[in-house]
């Protein structure tokens, strides 16, 4: 979208950028100040000079980032970058995820990161923020794309296991590592006591959130060796999606799979991930929650991110807002 | 309608074909017989409403589900090219009620459906809006189905058979045999289908056809050709001639009764014995004429429910004989093939009738030799040969292994893409139905449609371009730029009258996506005209 000389944030090659603050919002070069949403990978890349984040989120990013300069700020703590106040405010999206709010003389924009409306025991709820401009992400943007309640889901990933179960089988369950493995843990508690089993990749990130105090399901690891007898029959393995078709799988005599995504709403996203079930499990916000914040931030301006967001820019245009696209090299993962 | 789409859900999870029959016993054996008649129906591919019936078009569903869910055509549109289907974009445009539905299925249909079929739109936008209301996604996608009437499920006729006969404890050849035609779908169907008594409605009903697979692997692995009956594999039309007691019946491949538009052959059929059940071709063939007329000729005596003298000169008809079935009254199927066909023979010999007349076999003393007689095919205006084996029965449906079709090897031309429409079932969500065009003078004519042909990634690739190089849409018809070539095979091609190109082909096929030509290198309409007889 054209850029006005006074806009606080524009899209430059580096990233998101602040020319009036001199900083960067979740750049994917190497800045020399980088203000990061969360700890994504297409989000939190290494390489930047100094890393702002939110306190929440600072475990995360030294797992994945490791040592870094990092500045850690409890939400809503606004400090100074060049001549902008910035504060981080909840996403609800992963531990520790931010909306960045920016001011410089009277005006503020704020860019949403990645966000949900849906409660996620494993993090703090989306915190609305009034503003002249919403950055906002668009990775469902479709009026096809609603997310069922989660304690239903979760009702429905128990029946799996179970039915896996009198099979002889294991359920494999596909998440991401970083937030989703997490939170279907916490959903989890509530409607089941079995351990769940952990794949390498995903046992790390477990830790991360144990350490910092949110209560998930009992967990186990899969071992190097199918376990004598029935092998893995009857558990619920977490694995993440790169596991998929991998010789890891080998280890599972009989098994299911299953990918818990919000992509899963669509029957045709689901055959192409050759998995037996979808379970509709989504960080991101759906249409009707993109909607809902988009009108909560008051803003007379929306921007979108993350690419596929053309559909909900048209409708915003056809409503009389003004409204416009970032090119940005986020992913669509969830 | 919540135990049909219990099982829907079960037949659409699972992979395993044991699962999917368990699922549709566990069905059949708990639903009651109103429902179940119903589920049968569907699952055999049966639609509600239809041609002068008709409940709701695409562009309603499109119409209505933008006015209740409060969404601009636009966004509708893309929200179905983002998802494929266009009964689950339906579904997954409204939110869940609060309360449960548990109408029963025959009434959704019979009381509902079926009541406002045909009428006023107001009245068909009021059933079907108001069943959105009330149902809940996995019933609205289901209902959204009954009405596309796309509901597949991976479930094929023969695996439901399989599930009725192991319910009834009954023979699946029977099962078979009573679904074949039409049939309404209602308790008593299903308590007939069931019996393990012969019921009357028995008696005109043909039995399922035997059909033969192509040949892929090299002839000469068949084994001794001294096994094998060699027959001309015929163009025609395949049909059963049933003789029993006072009933004669034609009945098509397609299940259906021919009887009307061919007196010749019901006239010749009248001097067979009682009880016999005939296996043969239907083809137009002059008395005097060497060849049979092109299919073609044929095709305007199947239109023709009562044929007048002249059409009856122009294009008289003849059966080639290839098995008999039933005998004296006795199912024949389970003997072997050679005692069959003798049994045929001296039949049609004591009926001395010349439009019925016996398939001839075709003598090779050894592979290459049969290989030979197949080149010669084209010119003698049949396909290529059929391989029985000698002692094989006479089985149902395609079963490899004991009858093969070896045909010719198609022709060929390289064709342009003109239109895209998309498929039905499990390519609902893309552009699988195309429509190709060779050049006459500097346009391009249409000549084909073909639907089958390339691997899955190339569908994919194919749909993607076809989304982005849309010209001009027609309903579900897409116009694209004309720059992609297509190898197309055909078996035969014929000149016709009623075609815009000047020629009908026969079974095309999309033999191989040509990337290294340009639409200009592409073949003219001469050249195929050339190839027709
Ligand atoms: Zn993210
Ligand atoms: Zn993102």
């Amino acid at each position: 979208m054209p850029a006005d000389a006074d806009d606080l944030v524009i899209a430059t090659p580096a990233g998101l950028y602040c020319p009036a603050g001199d900083f960067h919002v979740d750049p994917w070069q190497p800045v020399a100040r980088a203000v990061i949403t969360h700890g994504h990978g297409d989000h939190a890349r290494p390489g930047m000079g100094c890393y702002y984040t939110s306190a929440a989120g600072l475990p995360i990013l030294q797992w994945r980032l490791g040592a870094q300069d990092y500045r850690a700020f409890d939400y809503g703590e606004p400090f100074a970058l060049g001549r902008t106040r910035v504060s981080l405010h909840p996403a609800g999206h992963v531990l520790g995820s931010a909306q960045v709010r920016i001011e410089c003389g009277g005006t503020v924009w704020v860019v949403s990161g990645d966000y949900k409306r849906q409660p996620d025991p494993t993090c703090a709820p989306f915190a609305p923020q009034s503003c002249d401009v919403f950055v906002t992400e668009a990775t469902f943007a479709l009026p096809v794309y609603r997310w069922p309640e989660t304690a239903a889901v979760a009702r429905d990933i128990v029946a799996w296991r179970e039915e896996c179960a009198a099979r002889g089988e294991a359920a494999v369950l596909f998440c991401y590592a970083l937030g989703k493995a997490q939170r279907l843990l916490a959903e989890l508690r509530a409607h089941t006591d079995q351990p769940a089993l952990l794949h390498g990749a995903i046992a790390a990130g477990v830790e991360v959130y144990r350490a910092a105090g949110v209560e998930l399901l009992p967990t186990g690891t899969v071992a190097e060796q199918a376990p004598r007898g029935g092998g893995y029959a009857g558990a619920l393995v977490l694995a993440p999606p790169s596991a998929a078709g991998s010789p890891w799988m080998r280890r599972f005599r009989r098994v299911q799979t299953a990918f818990a995504s919000g992509w899963m709403q669509v029957r045709g996203n689901r055959r192409r991930r050759h998995v037996e079930r979808g379970f509709v499990v989504s960080d991101h916000a759906d249409w009707p929650a993109l909607l809902q914040s988009i009108e909560q931030s008051r803003a007379r301006r929306i921007i979108v991110t993350h690419g596929a967001g053309d559909a909900l820019v048209r409708l915003l245009g056809e409503r009389g807002l003004a409204a416009g696209t970032f090119d940005t090299r986020f992913g669509s993962e969830d | 309608m919540r135990r049909f789409v219990a099982l829907y859900r079960r037949l659409d999870r699972s992979t395993a074909t044991s699962d999917k029959r368990a699922a549709l016993v566990d069905y059949f054996r708990t639903a009651p017989p109103a429902d179940a008649a119903w589920a049968l129906w569907l699952l055999a591919g049966g639609k509600i409403g239809g041609a002068g019936a008709r409940i709701a078009g695409s562009g309603e569903l499109l119409a209505w589900i933008g006015e209740v869910a409060n969404l601009p055509a636009w966004l509708v549109e893309e929200c179905r090219a983002h998802v494929g289907d266009l009964a689950e974009t339906l579904s997954l445009l409204l939110d869940d009620p609060a309360a449960h539905d548990d109408t029963p299925l025959h009434v959704w249909i019979e009381d509902r459906l079926l009541a406002v079929a045909g009428q006023d739109a107001a009245a068909r936008r009021e059933l079907v809006t108001g069943a959105w209301a009330v149902l809940d996604s996995e019933q609205r996608l289901v209902f959204n189905k009954l009405l596309t009437g796309s509901l597949r499920v991976g479930v094929s006729q023969r695996l439901v058979q399989q599930a009725l006969a192991e319910l009834g404890g009954i023979d699946i050849a029977l099962i078979a045999q009573r679904m074949l035609g039409a049939w309404q779908p209602g308790p008593g169907f299903l308590a007939q289908l069931l019996s393990p008594q012969q019921t009357a409605a028995d008696r005109a009903q043909p039995y399922p056809f035997f059909l033969a697979s192509p040949l892929e692997a090299p002839a000469g692995t068949l084994g001794d050709i001294g096994d094998w009956l060699l027959e001309w594999k015929w163009d025609g039309i395949r049909l059963q001639l049933i003789r029993r007691g006072a009933e004669i019946a034609l009945w098509s491949r397609g299940e259906e009764r021919l009887d009307g538009r061919f007196p010749e052959i019901e006239a010749a059929a009248r001097q067979l014995p009682h009880g016999c059940v005939i296996d043969g071709e239907l083809l137009a063939w002059p008395a005097e004429a060497a060849q049979p007329l092109p299919f073609t000729a044929l095709q305007t005596r199947i239109q023709r429910r009562k044929p007048g003298p002249k059409v009856l000169a122009q294009a008289p008809a003849r059966v080639l004989a290839y098995d008999l079935l039933e005998c004296e009254g006795e199912d024949w199927r389970a003997r072997p093939l050679h005692q069959r066909r003798d049994a045929l023979q001296q039949i049609l010999a004591a009926c001395a009738d010349p439009r019925l007349q016996l398939s001839p076999a075709v003598a090779a003393a050894d592979w290459s030799q049969a290989a030979a007689l197949r080149d010669s095919a084209r010119e003698r205006g049949v396909e290529g040969l059929m391989l029985k084996r000698r002692s094989s029965p006479y089985q149902a449906g395609r079963r490899r292994g004991a009858w093969w079709k070896w045909k010719l090897d198609p022709l060929s031309v390289d064709a342009v893409l003109l239109y895209a429409q998309s498929g039905s079932g499990r390519r609902s969500t893309l552009y699988t139905d195309y429509t190709f065009g060779l050049w006459r003078d500097d346009a391009l004519v249409p000549v084909a449609k073909a639907y089958s042909g390339l691997s899955d990634a190339e569908i994919l690739e194919l749909d993607r371009w076809i989304r982005a190089h849309t010209t001009e849409r027609y309903g579900p018809v897409r116009a694209v730029q004309p720059l992609q070539v297509f190898e197309l095979g055909f078996e035969v091609v014929n000149r016709s009258s009623r075609h815009k190109s000047g020629i009908a082909v026969r079974f095309p096929r999309v033999l191989r996506w040509r990337r290294d030509k340009t639409a200009a290198e592409a073949d003219r309409l001469e050249t195929l005209q050339a190839l027709a007889r």
